[in-house]
């Protein structure tokens, strides 16, 4: 098999073809459709996203926020498109992600402690039959220790509340020690705390140098919280910088007559 | 009992029922938590078109044949559940109803078009197996354990039914955490590269082949039974999954020792007469089994989350 080197850094500021611009991001998508049914939930979208940066994915509900997430980690298959990871294959690539599934997604009767949870985020360190071992369980506290969770380790799941169950899903992105994360809506129905919690591990992710996009649906925190904004209503609204790319015209682009403008100039402070 | 009357005559049906209760109780665990425990009830109405079909191919009855025409009928719908639930995007639940009513009918209608005469489909045996009748006429006592002229006689269900309890086995123990992970949260496992869907088949495929050995040794009642009832029981007992597992296989062994043995003694207890149904009695204790624990178990309590603080 061949495998692509990456480009060296330094062409990074200069201007660059796409092709090599594509092979440097931690993940770059080119032309993805995915379709549940007739209707195609997203439709032929380009997205690159920068390294070291913090970038919201925002759009309405049903505009396929999710389905880019899920499509660009293989959950979903997409009907066409490519998905390149730091310039190579996911497959190949897949050790370098963690992933922050929607809390709802799973079923919080399971049974399991939350240590247990943490620890599943070693699956790759530990293979099919590797044992847990002192230091795996010390890995895995130390995560919950930096969402706060430290003294929860022993509960069983289905007792934690919805913000707490977040925080553990984080601690278990986090023990997968990976340069890219991918958070889908983290930040839905949790308490002021986890949300603090949230956006300061977030925050000391990036300062380590980590990239981190995560699907965000309040628009009222996403100039206080992100570098860059990824605005998507099914196709690609717009993506850059969010002093450049969450304003007015996005906004309105995106969200249709769906945000009244009094609203968006709330929001949009450029 | 001596072991000259327990050997010849309990022994075997017993370690049958044990094997056959665990063998199914194990992948029941998992199916019950993916919300999948039907599979069971769906398996053994789909094997009748399968043996129907191995009876017109050989056109004899006979053991072998007939296990792998079940099989085949059982691996077959499992495939057709799994497509219908991921290409209709049904709940599962719905998928296999939609798939065990086709094929059983489809098994009626083959058996009605065929010259029957000459097969008898004895419905009670499918439904209670024939457990009582699986005894080992060659033994004389503990002492046969350690002959070998006497272990060639032993009922050819009792090794097929620990082979199977053994790959049972191999398959939970090699992709236990793959399983837990896959099972708990679908979509995280796939980002980690564990094919989800392949596992998902896989066990639904070892659940049928679980089902297929001990349908023919024990009948469907207890199948369907040691699906749902021990790992439900089970799941009463603890909040940990590898506990859960333990309490199941332990409340199997229970229910087919106690099913068992009441099935042949129970009657006379009471001044009845004759013994009843092993395989009836084995499913009635699991059933009783998990209504204790649906009431006094320490975690039957399933409160969900607390609203978010």
């Amino acid at each position: 098999m061949e495998i692509v080197k990456t480009q060296p850094q330094d062409d990074l500021s200069t201007g660059q073809a796409p092709e090599a611009k594509m092979a440097q991001s931690p993940l770059a998508i080119r032309g993805l459709t995915v379709s549940y049914g007739e209707k195609p939930a997203v439709f032929s979208v380009d997205m690159t996203v920068e390294p070291g940066q913090m970038t919201a994915i925002i759009g309405p509900n049903g505009a396929g926020k999710s389905t880019l997430l899920k499509a660009a980690l293989g959950i979903v298959a997409p009907l066409s498109g490519r998905v390149s990871v730091f310039g190579r294959s996911l497959e190949e690539q897949r050790a370098r992600i963690a992933y922050v599934p929607q809390r709802a997604s799973v079923d919080w009767d399971f049974p399991t402690r939350v240590i247990d949870v943490v620890l599943m985020g070693l699956y790759r360190e530990l293979g099919l039959l590797g044992r847990i071992r002192g230091m795996h369980r010390a890995k895995a506290l130390d995560c919950l220790e930096r969402v706060g969770m430290g003294d929860f380790a022993a509960r069983q799941i289905g007792q934690l509340s919805g913000g707490q169950q977040q925080r553990v899903f984080l601690a278990r992105a986090l023990a997968q020690g990976a340069d890219l994360y991918l958070l889908d809506e983290p930040f839905a129905g949790v308490d002021a705390a986890t949300e603090k919690a949230i956006i300061s591990v977030l925050k000391s992710l990036r300062e380590a140098g980590k990239t981190v996009v995560v699907v965000h649906h309040d628009l009222a925190t996403v100039t206080e919280y992100f570098d860059r904004v990824f605005l998507i209503n099914t196709r690609r609204v717009a993506e850059g910088p969010v002093a450049e790319s969450f304003t007015e015209e996005t906004l309105q682009a995106a969200y249709g007559g769906r945000l009244a403008t009094s609203q968006i100039d709330k929001l949009a402070r450029v | 009992m001596s072991g000259e009357e327990f050997v010849p005559l309990s022994l075997t049906p017993m370690l049958i029922g044990i094997f056959a209760a665990i063998a199914c109780a194990l992948p029941g665990n998992f199916l019950l938590l993916r919300r999948q425990a039907l599979i069971g009830d769906a398996i053994s109405h789909v094997v009748l078109p399968g043996i129907v079909v191995a009876f017109l191919m050989t056109g004899m009855i006979a053991a072998w044949p007939m296990m792998l025409g079940a099989a085949g009928a059982a691996i077959v719908a499992v495939v057709m559940i799994e497509a219908i639930r991921r290409l209709g995007r049904i709940e599962p639940g719905a998928a296999m109803g939609v798939v065990f009513t086709t094929m059983f009918a489809g098994g009626v209608l083959l058996l009605e078009q065929t010259d029957t005469s000459t097969v008898h489909l004895d419905v009670e045996h499918a439904l209670y197996g024939n457990l009582e009748s699986l005894i080992w006429l060659d033994a004389t006592g503990w002492a046969s354990l350690l002959d070998p002229q006497a272990l060639r006689y032993l009922p050819s269900e009792l090794p097929r039914m620990a082979l199977t309890l053994l790959g049972v086995c191999l398959f939970t123990t090699l992709f236990w955490r793959a399983l837990k992970i896959s099972t708990f949260d679908e979509g995280f496992a796939r980002t980690m590269g564990i094919r989800t869907n392949l596992l998902g088949l896989g066990l639904v495929i070892t659940a049928a082949v679980a089902a297929v050995a001990a349908f023919d040794a024990v009948g469907s009642i207890i199948v369907i039974a040691m699906f749902i009832c021990p790992p439900a029981a089970a799941r009463m007992m603890t909040n940990r999954l590898e506990a859960q597992i333990a309490w199941s296989v332990l409340y199997a062994v229970l229910s087919a020792v106690l099913g068992y043995v009441l099935a042949g003694f129970g009657p006379l207890w009471l001044g009845g007469g004759d013994a009843v149904s092993a395989a009836g009695m084995i499913a009635t204790v699991s059933g009783v089994i998990l209504a204790i624990t649906a009431r006094f178990g320490p975690c039957r309590g399933r409160s969900g989350a607390p609203a978010t603080a």
